[in-house]
């Protein structure tokens, strides 16, 4: 064994991990090294911005369940910084070098920071790491005065719903009419504009921050667009999150701010545009020709994939002879609220939207997105067991709206989504690969 | 020990909640809050909660894992 | 045998020891028509599709017809209202969303985990003192014995019903749930008696809630009759007495299968009977896979409110459907080596409680049941075998146990 470095995983958090599990359920014997740049084995992210906020659970209780013996290397806190592939290695943070045979990239990707003026003022927090949540766990405890979300997305949403929770005054701001808009569409963002009134949290809509302002070095404030000022002491920027590529930048790969470009088998292309058969990526960091899209390229953020993709890419590591295409569609769910919100398919896009069953005032019902006559989405707000139904006919290509004679079904009424228009900026292709971003 | 259930899988069907209540609650029609880090002595009442669980949506760290997964 | 008449064959009574033969032989066309124009369900996805698809509808009972009588005022004016209330509220197994969400909200309200879970003890002590009861005898009747009243005691207590009653019950019981049953359904006669038995059960219901009014007990019937608090609707009394009535019979006719189906496998299995008695901790893992390999409801039957495009058939809006949960648990495509009796099967993703919507709502205290019965009875019975193999079967084909269950014993440990 010895001269051969074996597999060596870069990224130690949910990818990464099934990705080495699915390595050695799937034959592999030889020396596996995780490289993580957090110091902490792997953990789930998604309770940080629910029950750790909250209280409820202490950020270390989130350590995710090793389900097999992996006898792994592991080398955390420290980040990859560079990768070689011709003489086939990895530089890390600290300057040692990590050799490898085949290579597993599962670094997934970090809070988008406030773009802005004020970024390092105390009492501005993201929501994406362990530490970041354990830091506003501690701010939330004191508690502020109040705190200002920015963004209405998933992790904003959910983060205000905790705060009103913990007894916190709120100020949501985004920048669209509703919560959730670019993923859901206004109209269903609709029904959280309705938990936020009921729950007491001021939502500022079509309000976007210019700057963060602070005193003695502490955010006091937050400077408006349009001239206004919103008065606080806790700010949570919740503006999605940006992929962990800089390190790829002289490593001969097709990688981006927009992730790591991959084929469908889930094996990253080089700038030649052939899949190199000893590197595959999972996870949030990996844009791969969806075959269930027709081949459209799209990194996809979401626990769900994560679990599949490594277990795709760890497969296309360990049988090159036998590269399949990795088919997905993209699942999520969040609770807010008291709201258990469940989404398959990729919403953004649709051009009408359809309420299939149960009843939107009382906030229970199941909508379906559709887009030239396909159906493409369904998101069910405590309506998860007939979910499954519509991901079957979603996942099929099935028309829109794909159920009809389904119980609890009203009339059924073809609406207008109401997504907002493309954000100004990035290129397009960049925002298609961002659909499934939240 | 370690516990980490798919909460796409999830279907707020609450057999856990029944099997192991220390560990698994069901908030209002759906949402389902579990310790991800319970006590080791919970061992049993959550294998029974990950057995009775009808969409096996529940993971848990095997009891033996620190004796194999040595290098 | 044609394809469109096997489950025919699955009804006949014949072939109740052993269906899953037949099951193998549907499951060659996932969806398979019937001559009567049924769609039967065989294949685990197709089931599992199926089960999530809302436009499987569980209101398919036959209308409500009660019997002439010959007194014009009772069959012109009192039995017509009868038929119209009874067929709008149906119990909640025979519901759809929203009405059956509401239903079912209720019940799980007073099917509390702390209610539950505190009938461990009271469970226990029943099994000690029915197996006590055949001591000093080398034959068990299991179903008399212990399967059938252990968990009528349980359901009496969890209710408010008192045990008492029971002899008078348990014949309504034993009929109404024959409203599972394709050829009950289907026979004139034995729908004019289920008709009859309800009312009779209803009548007694209906003096029970008022009863629990006047004296609520820490019971679920006595919870469920409370009015309902500042902005919240209590149950109304007509939903009241069917939830009552199905948790009964519910209580009455299926976890007797679960034992007894556990304890003739186990008996089947004596390796599995010697390990269980070993390793009580076995147990949960043993009764998922007997709710797989014999659960205690076979098929449960639905109405396509639409077309359904599903393993290549269509199945025509407006024809009823059967969902053969036991079949899907036997698929070769889901489950490896599925004929076999195997409880350390990892990923036993199985149909013995169904899913969905109507996912069973005993099921927890089915668990509690069957777990302290078969491991109080795998310790305490000493050398037990069977009788009789197989035994005689009851007569139902979705409710399908058998009758009783003669277990030789050379003594109670």
């Amino acid at each position: 064994m010895t001269g051969d470095p074996g597999i060596v995983i870069v990224g130690a958090s949910l990818a990464g991990l099934r990705g080495a599990e699915a390595l050695r359920e799937g034959g592999y014997d030889g020396p596996l090294t995780l490289v993580g740049d957090e110091p902490y084995r792997p953990y789930d992210r998604p309770p940080l911005s629910k029950h750790v906020l909250a209280g409820e659970l202490p950020p270390e209780a989130t350590a995710l369940p090793q389900q097999r013996p992996l006898r792994a290397h592991w080398r955390l806190g420290q980040p990859a910084t560079a990768l070689d592939r011709t003489r086939k290695a990895i530089r890390l943070g600290d300057g040692s070098e990590v050799p490898y045979t085949k290579l597993l990239i599962a670094t997934g990707a970090r809070a988008r920071p406030w773009p802005g003026e004020g970024a390092h003022l105390a009492g501005v927090f993201t929501i994406r790491g362990r530490d970041d949540a354990a830091a506003l766990r501690l701010a939330l405890a004191r508690p502020p005065k109040h705190v200002l979300v920015i963004g209405a997305g998933l992790i904003g949403c959910e983060a205000a719903s905790c705060c009103r929770d913990l007894g916190v005054p709120v100020t949501l701001a985004d920048p669209n009419p509703t919560p959730l808009a670019r993923v859901l569409g206004t109209l269903v963002g609709g029904t959280i504009v309705e938990c936020l009134r009921r729950a007491d949290v001021a939502y500022r809509a079509g309000t976007k921050v210019r700057a963060l302002m602070g005193e003695g070095g502490h955010v006091a404030g937050a400077h408006l667009h349009d001239g206004g000022l919103i008065e606080t002491d806790c700010v949570i920027v919740a503006l999605g999150a940006v992929r962990d590529t800089e390190w790829l930048a002289q490593g001969g790969l097709r990688a981006d701010a927009g992730g790591l470009t991959c084929d469908a088998a889930c094996r990253a292309l080089t700038r030649a545009g052939d899949p190199d058969p000893d590197i595959g990526a999972a996870g949030d960091v990996a844009r791969w020709p969806n075959p269930l899209y027709g081949g459209r390229e799209m990194t996809v953020e979401h626990w769900g994939n994560a679990v599949e993709q490594a277990a795709h890419a760890a497969r296309s590591l360990l049988r090159p002879d036998d590269p399949r295409p990795y088919r997905h569609l993209p699942a999520f769910w969040s609770s807010q609220f008291g709201i258990n919100i469940k989404a398959v398919g990729l919403a953004e896009g649709a051009d009408a939207v359809a309420i299939v069953q149960g009843d939107r005032a009382a906030q229970r019902y199941l909508a379906v997105y559709g887009r030239s006559g396909r159906s493409i989405a369904a998101v069910s707000f405590d309506q998860a067991r007939w979910l499954p139904s519509y991901a079957d006919r979603i996942a099929e290509g099935a028309a829109f709206p794909p159920i009809l004679d389904a119980t609890d079904q009203g009339r059924v009424e073809i609406l207008a989504p109401g997504f907002p228009p493309a954000r100004p900026g990035p290129a397009a292709d960049e925002r298609m690969r961002e659909m499934a971003h939240v | 020990m370690r516990v980490v259930v798919d909460l796409n899988r999830c279907q707020g069907y609450a057999q856990c909640c029944y099997a192991a209540p220390d560990s698994f609650e069901l908030r209002g029609h759906e949402i389902l809050f579990y310790d991800p880090a319970p006590p080791d002595e919970a061992r049993p009442r959550i294998e029974r909660a990950q057995q009775a669980c009808p969409v096996r949506a529940i993971s848990i760290e095997p009891a033996s894992l620190d004796r194999e997964d040595a290098l | 045998m044609s394809e469109d008449a096997l489950f025919a064959e699955v009804l006949d009574p014949a072939n109740r020891a052993d269906p899953y033969p037949i099951y193998a032989r549907l499951r060659r066309t996932p969806v398979s028509r019937q001559r009567d124009g049924a769609y039967v369900v065989s294949t685990h996805a197709a089931i599992r599709s199926l089960l999530f698809d809302p436009r499987l509808s569980s209101e398919d009972l036959p209308p409500s017809r009660r019997p002439r009588t010959g007194n014009p005022l009772t069959d012109w004016v009192l039995n017509p209202i009868k038929n119209r209330v009874a067929n709008a509220h149906r119990p909640l197994i025979f519901r759809d969303p929203p009405a059956h969400d509401t239903l079912r909200g209720f019940v799980m309200n007073e099917f509390t985990i702390a209610r539950v879970n505190g009938l461990h003890g009271r469970v226990g002590a029943l099994v000690d003192t029915l197996i006590e009861q055949c001591r000093g005898r080398d034959t068990v009747c299991l179903v008399d014995d212990l399967s059938y009243p252990l968990p009528v005691a349980v359901i009496c207590e969890l209710l408010g019903v008192p045990e008492a009653d029971e002899p008078q019950f348990h014949a309504w019981a034993t009929q109404l749930a024959t409203a599972l049953e394709p050829d009950a359904r289907r026979d004139d006669e034995a729908r004019r008696v289920t008709v009859t038995t309800f009312d009779a059960i209803a009548a007694y219901m209906r003096r029970l809630i008022r009863e629990k009014r006047r004296h609520p007990g820490d019971d679920m019937l006595s919870g469920l009759a409370r009015p309902g608090r500042a902005g919240a609707p209590a149950m109304g009394d007509v939903d009241l007495i069917a939830t009552a009535v199905l948790l009964l019979v519910a209580g009455h006719e299926t976890t007797v299968n679960l034992i007894t189906n556990g304890m003739l496998t186990l008996l089947r299995h004596p390796h599995e009977l010697d390990r269980l008695k070993a390793d009580p901790e076995r147990a949960p893992r043993l009764i998922e896979e007997l709710l797989r390999y014999e659960p205690p409801v076979h098929f449960r039957t639905r109405k396509a409110l639409g077309a359904i495009e599903i393993a290549g058939t269509t199945i025509p809006k407006g024809a009823p459907v059967i969902l053969l949960f036991a079949s899907g648990n036997r698929d070769p495509e889901r489950f490896a080596d599925p004929d076999r009796f195997d409880p350390d099967r990892a990923d036993n993703q199985h149909f013995g409680f169904g899913g969905g919507l109507h996912y069973c709502v005993g099921a927890p205290l089915a668990r509690i049941e069957a777990e302290i019965a078969l491991v109080t009875l795998c310790r305490r019975l000493v050398r037990p075998t069977l009788l009789d193999d197989p035994p005689p079967y009851r007569a139902g084909a979705s409710l399908r146990g058998p009758s009783n269950l003669g277990i030789r014993i050379a003594g109670i440990a």
